[in-house]
C-alpha cells in the first residue's frame, strides 16, 4: 500500500479508536454509577485510546519512509558485482538513480544492460515486499495500540493529563518545526556564503567601495577582473529604505491614529480597508508608476529649482515605496490603537487632559509594540523590496548618498546575479548569497533594536 | 424582587399610568410619572441637576432625576445594581461623552454654568470636577507618572521638586504612601487590586479638583484602607464638594451628609443621610436599607 493510503487507513483506525475509548469509558462510567465516577470524561479516554492507537503506527510509518529507500537501493547496490561502482562515491550515487529510473520506466528497459535491468526488477520486487510489510506492521501496531488502550481504561486511568501532555508536544514539535526550518535557511546561506569567502576575501566584500560583479569567464577577456565591494548596494538600500520611511511612517502612523482615535465608525469602515488596498497593489504596477510617473516628474521638478535630478532617482523608488508599505503601518497600528482599552482613555480624560494629550501620553505608549512590530514589518517589506527600485531607481551600483542620484540596492543586485544561466561555483554567483546573508544579518539587528527599544519604552496593561 | 408584594405603596402623586417596559416596576410601587421625595433642593448648591433623562441608544436609563449636591458637602448615592448610579455620576463631569450612543436630556449645572451648552469647555470641566471609577484604570505607566499625570498636562508644578511633593503629598492622602514609596518608579499595573485604586484615588485628588466623583471606590479595599479612604473623604469634605456612589450602608452612613437613593433608574429619595437610615421616608428607601432587596 503507499504511504499516503496508509497514512489515511491509521488515521481512520484513530478515529474508530476515539469512538472504542469513549464507548468503553461510556460503559465502564454507567457500571460504575455514572461518569462523574471516572477520573476523566469518556471523551479525554476517547482520545487516548486513538492516540495510542495512532501515534506509534504513524512514527514507525514516517521512520519508514526516511529510511526504506536508502535501504532497499544499499541492497540492490550491494547485490552488483563491485566492479559497476567505477571507482568513486559519486559513481554509486549516479547507479542508484539510474537503476530507479529504470524501475519506474522512466528509462526504457530495451537498451539498457542486463544486469541493471535485473537489479531494476530487484528494486521493484523489494519494495512491493517492503510495502506491505509496513501496511501489515503498521496496522497490527495500531490494532495493538487500540486494544492495550482499551483495556487499560478504568474509572482511575488518568487519561485527561495524558491527553493535555501529548497536545503539549505536538505544538512543540510543530515550533521546532519552524525553528529547524529557519536553522536550515541560515546554514545552507552560510554554507555558500563561506563558498564565496574563498575567492573573495570578507574585508574586501563587507568594506569594498566597488561593485562590479562581471567576471572574466574566458581567460583572454579583458577588463572584468569582477569586484566584489558591498557597499554602495548596502547604501543604496538604506538610503532608499530611508526615504520610504520618511514618507510611510508620519503618514501610516497619523492615519492609524486618525483612524482609531477620532473618525467616525462609519468613516472607519470605509477607509481602513481603502487604505488596504494599497498593500494589494502588485509591486510592479508600483514600478511603472514610479519609473514612468514620479521619476519624470522629480526630474522636470528639480530643473525648474536647478537640481540635476537622474531620471532614474533614490527618491522616485523611495516615494513610490513609502506609499506601498503606508497600510502595513497604518492597519497594524489601528488595529493595536482600538486594543488600548476604553478605561484608560477615560481615567485620562477624566483628569482633563484633551483628546491629543490623552492620545500621545496614554494610548500611543499603551499601543508602542504594536506599533514598532508594524514599522519592523514595514521596513522588512523596504529592504527586501525589489521591483521598484529596479524600475524607478536603477541598476548603477552608484556610492552616494543623494537621493536624487541613481542607486541599487541588494536585493536588485541578487536579481541580476542570478538570473540567466550561471555557473554555480561563480563567485557571481555565490555573491548572491553572502549578499543574503549579510540583509539577513541586517534585518536581525534591526529587529534586536527593535525589541529592545519596545523594553525600554513599554507601558503594558491589562 | 419577586416578594415585592409586600413593599407598600408609592408616592401619592403617582397616576393610573403604568410603564409597560420595565416590567416589574409596577410591582414594587413605583410608577412612571414617580416625583423623588425629600429635600432634592439645598441652599448652598454646587451642582444642580434637573429633568436629567439619560439614554443608551434607545434604552433609558435614567429617568427624570431632579437633585441638588451641596457645596463641600459629601452626598452617598445608594441602590441596586444597575439602577443607573454610575451612569448619572459619569453625566456630572461628561464623561458619557466617550459613550456611543448616550444621549443626556435636562439641564445639570455647576456654580450655575450650564454643562451641556455648546460654549463649555469640557475640559476645563473635567480638571474642576475629577473621577474616580469603578474599576480601577491605573495608566500603564510608573505609580509615580500615574499621581504625576494631572499636575503635569495642567502644568501645576512649577520645578521638579514640586512635582515630587505633590506627588508624596496625594499618595499619602490616598493612604498608599507607605507601600509604594520604595518602587515609585515600578508600573503602576503590578498593584495589588485595591492599591491600583488607591492610587487612582491619589491620581485623581493631586490635580485638587473642585469636586470628586467616586464610583464605589472602597469596592475592591479591605477595611484598614477604606478606613482610611473615609478619613480622606471627611477631610476633602472640608474644601471641596464629593458625590460617593457606594453599596455599604454603613460607609454611606459614615462618610455622607446626604444620601440619595436610586432604583430602576429613577431618584426614590433624597434626605440628610441620617433621616434616610433611621427615618426613610419612602417605602422602597426602606426595603433597601433594611436589606429586603437589591
Ligand atoms: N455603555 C452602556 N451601554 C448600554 N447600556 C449601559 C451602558 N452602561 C450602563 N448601561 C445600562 O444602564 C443601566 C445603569 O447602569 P449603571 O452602570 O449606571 O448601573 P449602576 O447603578 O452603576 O450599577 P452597579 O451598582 O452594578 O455599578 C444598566 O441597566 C446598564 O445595563
Ligand atoms: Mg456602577
Amino acid at each position: 500500500m503507499h504511504a499516503n493510503n496508509l497514512l489515511l487507513l491509521l488515521l481512520a483506525f484513530a478515529a474508530a479508536a476515539f469512538y472504542v475509548g469513549r464507548g468503553r469509558a461510556n460503559h465502564i462510567a454507567k457500571l460504575a454509577g455514572g461518569s462523574r465516577q471516572l477520573h476523566s470524561l469518556p471523551d479525554y479516554h476517547g482520545h487516548y485510546t486513538a492516540l495510542c492507537c495512532g501515534l506509534p503506527a504513524v512514527l514507525l510509518l514516517i521512520l519508514w519512509i526516511i529510511f526504506s529507500g536508502h535501504v532497499i537501493s544499499a541492497m540492490v547496490l550491494d547485490s552488483l558485482p563491485a566492479g559497476q561502482f567505477l571507482g568513486d562515491p559519486g559513481g554509486r550515487e549516479l547507479l542508484a538513480n539510474k537503476i530507479a529510473n529504470i524501475a519506474q520506466g522512466v528509462l526504457p528497459k530495451a537498451n539498457q544492460p542486463a544486469i541493471l535491468v535485473a537489479a531494476a526488477e530487484e528494486l521493484n520486487r523489494l519494495t512491493q515486499i517492503s510495502r506491505w510489510s509496513v501496511t501489515a506492521l503498521a496496522s497490527c501496531v495500531s490494532l495493538v495500540g487500540l486494544i492495550w488502550a482499551r483495556s487499560r481504561i478504568t474509572p482511575e486511568l488518568q487519561s485527561r493529563p495524558r491527553v493535555e501532555a501529548s497536545i503539549k508536544y505536538a505544538l512543540f514539535f510543530c515550533a521546532c518545526v519552524a525553528v529547524f526550518t529557519t536553522f536550515g535557511i541560515i546554514f545552507s546561506v552560510l554554507f555558500e556564503s563561506l563558498q564565496f569567502f574563498q575567492s573573495v576575501p570578507v574585508v574586501d566584500f563587507i568594506f569594498g567601495l566597488e561593485w562590479s560583479p562581471q567576471t572574466a569567464i574566458r581567460d583572454d577577456q579583458v577588463g572584468s577582473s569582477g569586484s566584489f565591494g558591498a557597499v554602495p548596494l548596502f547604501v543604496g538600500t538604506l538610503l532608499v529604505s530611508a526615504v520610504a520611511m520618511v514618507v510611510a511612517v508620519p503618514i501610516g502612523l497619523m492615519s492609524a491614529i486618525f483612524l482609531g482615535e477620532y473618525a467616525h465608525k462609519s468613516v472607519r469602515a470605509y477607509a481602513k480597508p481603502a487604505l488596504e488596498v494599497l498593500a494589494g497593489i502588485p509591486t510592479v504596477v508600483y514600478g511603472f508608476f514610479a519609473a514612468l510617473t514620479v521619476a519624470p516628474f522629480l526630474r522636470d521638478l528639480g530643473q525648474g529649482y536647478g537640481f540635476s535630478v537622474s531620471s532614474e532617482s533614490a527618491l522616485a523608488a523611495g516615494l513610490v515605496m513609502g506609499v506601498m508599505i503606508i497600510p502595513f503601518i497604518s492597519s497594524l497600528s489601528d488595529d493595536v490603537i482600538t486594543a488600548v482599552p476604553q478605561s484608560l482613555r477615560d481615567g485620562s480624560l477624566a483628569m482633563g487632559a484633551t483628546h491629543s494629550e490623552t492620545v500621545i501620553r496614554v494610548v500611543i505608549p499603551a499601543a508602542l509594540p504594536g506599533i514598532v512590530a508594524g514599522i519592523m514589518l514595514a521596513i522588512s517589506r523596504a529592504i527586501g523590496e525589489t521591483m521598484i527600485v529596479v524600475m524607478a531607481s536603477g541598476l548603477a551600483a552608484n556610492m552616494t548618498f543623494n537621493p536624487l542620484d541613481s542607486v541599487t540596492t541588494v536585493t536588485v543586485q541578487i536579481v541580476t546575479l542570478l538570473t540567466g544561466d550561471q555557473e554555480f561555483d561563480s563567485p557571481k554567483t555565490l555573491a548572491a548569497f553572502a549578499l543574503g546573508l549579510v540583509l539577513f544579518l541586517i534585518t536581525l539587528i534591526l529587529n534586536i533594536i527593535a525589541l529592545k527599544v519596545v523594553k525600554r519604552f513599554r507601558e503594558q496593561y491589562e | 424582587m419577586n416578594t415585592s408584594a409586600t413593599f407598600g405603596v408609592g408616592t401619592p402623586s403617582e397616576s393610573d399610568f403604568r410603564d409597560t417596559r420595565d416590567g416589574d416596576m409596577s410591582d414594587i410601587g413605583l410608577t412612571k410619572g414617580h416625583v423623588t421625595v425629600g429635600s432634592v433642593e439645598i441652599q448652598a448648591a454646587k451642582i444642580t441637576a434637573r429633568g436629567v433623562n439619560i439614554f443608551y441608544g434607545d434604552k433609558q436609563a435614567i429617568h427624570d432625576v431632579n437633585v441638588d449636591i451641596g457645596k463641600n458637602q459629601v452626598i452617598a448615592m445608594i441602590g441596586p445594581s444597575g439602577c443607573g448610579k454610575s451612569t448619572f455620576l459619569r453625566s456630572l463631569n461628561r464623561m458619557n461623552d466617550t459613550i456611543d450612543g448616550c444621549k443626556i436630556e435636562g439641564d445639570i449645572r455647576i456654580d450655575g454654568e450650564d454643562l451641556y451648552s455648546p460654549k463649555l469647555d469640557v475640559v476645563e470641566l473635567r480638571a474642576r470636577v475629577g473621577m474616580v471609577f469603578q474599576k480601577p484604570n491605573p495608566f500603564p505607566k510608573s505609580i509615580y507618572d500615574n499621581v504625576a499625570y494631572g499636575p503635569k498636562i495642567h502644568g501645576l508644578a512649577e520645578t521638579r521638586a514640586d512635582l515630587d511633593e505633590m506627588v508624596e503629598k496625594s499618595l499619602r492622602r490616598a493612604g498608599l504612601w507607605d507601600e509604594v514609596k520604595d518602587r515609585l518608579f515600578q508600573a503602576g499595573t503590578g498593584l495589588s487590586g485595591g492599591q491600583q485604586q488607591r492610587l487612582c484615588i491619589a491620581r485623581a485628588i493631586a490635580v485638587s479638583p473642585e469636586v470628586i466623583l467616586m464610583d464605589e471606590p472602597c469596592s475592591a479595599l479591605d477595611p484598614i484602607a477604606t478606613a482610611r479612604i473615609e478619613e480622606l473623604i471627611e477631610e476633602l469634605s472640608h474644601n471641596f464638594t464629593i458625590a460617593i456612589v457606594t453599596h455599604n450602608m454603613q460607609q454611606a452612613a459614615r462618610v455622607s451628609q446626604r444620601t440619595a437613593y436610586f432604583h430602576l433608574g429613577r431618584l426614590i429619595e433624597v434626605n440628610p443621610t441620617e433621616q434616610v437610615f433611621t427615618n426613610p421616608e419612602h417605602s422602597l428607601t426602606e426595603s433597601y436599607i433594611t436589606g429586603r432587596f437589591g
